[in-house]
């Protein structure tokens, strides 16, 4: 009896943890499919399926471009975290110089810079470089928060490489190039992949620089075009359209978390409690 | 033996041709703007032309003129969003640490739907934070948000509360929010701790009949407390930046007002480079303090690890 209720209270505790994370995407996916008018009242489970505030998010707004526009510049910003990553990782794990523990800091120093730090600095930079409204300059700004990670993480795995394979490279007279590209990259996969997702994942939900770095409605990434969707007034906002951007935004990215979720896992804490 | 040197020594040439792209690329994203920051609190300088501007010594900083003190360091509104800073983290980081505990000790349980849990959990962390808080002020909602319907009909409130206008309750929506967003994280990061724990050190507890919550603030607590510090100082350093979240939720009521979103508001707003530079320099030299705590206690166990 005293096992029954002990369980009983184990698994409420589980319920209550698993609506208390899901609840709030559940209610904006439910809210996605009212009109203005069903919003004003409170369901707690679905009631119709308009798909009508979808369309209106692609018609009021440039949001496919929005869209196009997260994907390009997450997608830059992971393949050129990868590759920066990589070769530094393999300086920093396999080969002993002096010096490269304090770089190892600084680099996880980096990670921890406030964005806002650097903006006046940023904003220069990209007005030099030309990139100001462009794409660019998120791909080249965002590298901020998603190198240092990206080195920390590789490093980590390429130090538990075994030795021996790296040896008969260089036996055979193999460059460091060819080490790194042919022998550790097909085995760094595993670490690569969850990088590249977490890299993915954190430029994909940039706001402070989007918002910055562009002003044109076409140059904006979702995370800006949804902000400016509520910008407009503070009691007319259009909660079913905001509700389906919201929706649109995250389903790929919980896709994605849920597809790779131990992957994911062992990153955040090899990124976090290991660094 | 020369020819081990000699070989040693192209290696750590390697190296450094290995480390050279990476090395340009920190130094002109992340070293050159933060100089570049520190030198322009320092000017007079304006968003409209970065390119002619004045130094001004610390007048941004603090300054007397006639008989009236002006700057950063004697400006109101620069402290209440300190003090609204300081307030979100320490309010933020202890609720994040007790929920993340909590659903962690769970998570450490194996049960039927342990990995249902997980996937759960890692929602809140996966969703953007203008997604989440846009949601959220969605569901607090003045008038027809799900929260005041759910409190009303529950009788425990007697009416609706503007929750992201209300002075009273403002900082609190906010920090609602951003437990909900991080304490998925921090469990993770509990968790992972608690899975390298030892499991016959129980074993002998139980053997012993110590009772189990006796058990884990004697023995569970302590074991993790190093990853806890670690874990509490990195969402700390996280908090003290925060930004989006009360930037979509709460705009600019001074009420939540953060150092991130004062520095911002001078910057881009205002286009007081000068003015917010300086305010931008503050914060990193607040963050930074804790990075050489964090490194301290890192470094600890980085040579720990390195070692064994």
């Amino acid at each position: 009896m005293k096992n029954l209720i002990k369980q009983t209270a184990f698994y409420l505790l589980v319920a209550i943890i698993v609506i208390y994370a899901v609840f709030p995407f559940y209610y904006a996916i439910i809210s996605s499919f009212k009109t203005p008018a069903q919003l004003f009242q409170v369901d707690y489970f679905p009631t119709r399926l308009n798909l009508e505030n979808y369309l209106s998010v692609f018609r009021d707004q440039p949001f496919g471009k929005n869209i196009l526009n997260s994907v390009l510049v997450a997608g830059s910003v992971v393949l050129a975290s990868l590759l920066l990553g990589l070769t530094a990782a393999y300086a920093l794990a396999r080969i002993q110089f002096k010096g490269r523990g304090l770089l190892l800091m600084t680099i996880l120093g980096i990670s921890m810079f406030p964005q806002v730090a650097v903006l006046s600095g940023m904003f220069q930079l990209v007005r030099t470089l030309g990139l100001y409204n462009h794409l660019g300059a998120l791909t080249l700004s965002y590298m901020l928060f998603t190198l240092p990670f990206t080195v920390w993480v590789l490093t980590t795995f390429m130090r538990g490489l075994p030795k021996e394979l790296e040896d008969a490279a260089v036996m055979d007279g193999a460059t460091p190039w060819t080490i790194v590209f042919k022998v550790f990259l097909p085995l760094m996969w595993p670490a690569l992949v969850t990088t590249g997702l977490l890299a993915f994942i954190a430029a994909w939900n940039e706001f402070l620089f989007a918002l910055t770095f562009t002003f044109l409605d076409e140059k904006r990434t979702v995370p800006v075009a949804i902000s400016l969707i509520s910008g407009a007034s503070q009691h007319e906002s259009p909660w079913g359209i905001l509700m389906a951007a919201s929706v649109i935004v995250t389903v790929p990215v919980v896709a994605l978390v849920l597809v790779f979720q131990r992957r994911i896992v062992s990153g955040l804490t090899a990124g976090a409690v290991k660094g | 033996m020369p020819a081990l040197s000699g070989l040693e020594q192209t290696k750590v040439r390697t190296a450094w041709l290995f480390l050279m792209p990476i090395l340009i690329a920190l130094v002109l994203i992340a070293l050159w703007p933060l100089l570049r920051t520190i030198f322009f609190s320092f000017t007079d300088a304006n968003l409209s032309d970065l390119s002619t501007f004045r130094l001004v010594g610390l007048q941004n900083y603090l300054h007397r003129e006639g008989d009236e003190w002006t700057g950063l360091l004697v400006d109101q509104t620069w402290w209440r969003s300190v003090w609204n800073t300081l307030l979100f983290t320490v309010i933020t980081v202890s609720l994040e640490t007790l929920v993340g505990l909590v659903i962690a000790l769970v998570m450490n349980q194996s049960f039927r739907g342990r990995g249902l849990v997980r996937a759960a959990v890692l929602i809140p962390w996966a969703i953007p934070t203008i997604v989440s808080a846009t949601m959220w002020s969605w569901m607090l909602n003045d008038q027809h948000g799900i929260i005041n319907h759910a409190l009303v009909s529950l009788g425990i409130l007697s009416e609706s509360i503007a929750w992201t206008s209300e002075p009273a309750f403002v900082m609190a929506s906010v920090v609602m929010v951003d437990v909900w967003k991080t304490s998925p994280f921090m469990a993770l990061l509990i968790l992972a701790a608690l899975q390298m724990l030892p499991t016959d050190c129980y074993e002998a507890a139980r053997v012993d009949g110590i009772h189990p919550v006796k058990a884990f603030f004697r023995i569970t607590l302590p074991l993790i407390r190093p990853a806890l510090m670690v874990a509490i100082i990195f969402r700390a350093m996280d908090a003290l930046r925060v930004f989006d979240v009360i930037y979509v939720l709460t705009s600019n009521n001074t009420k939540t007002m953060s150092m991130s979103i004062f520095a911002r508001q001078q910057l881009v707003d205002f286009q007081q480079v000068g003015y917010g530079s300086a305010a931008s320099t503050l914060l990193f030299m607040t963050i930074g303090l804790c990075i050489v705590l964090y490194v301290m206690i890192g470094r600890v166990r980085f040579d720990g690890s390195d070692a064994a």
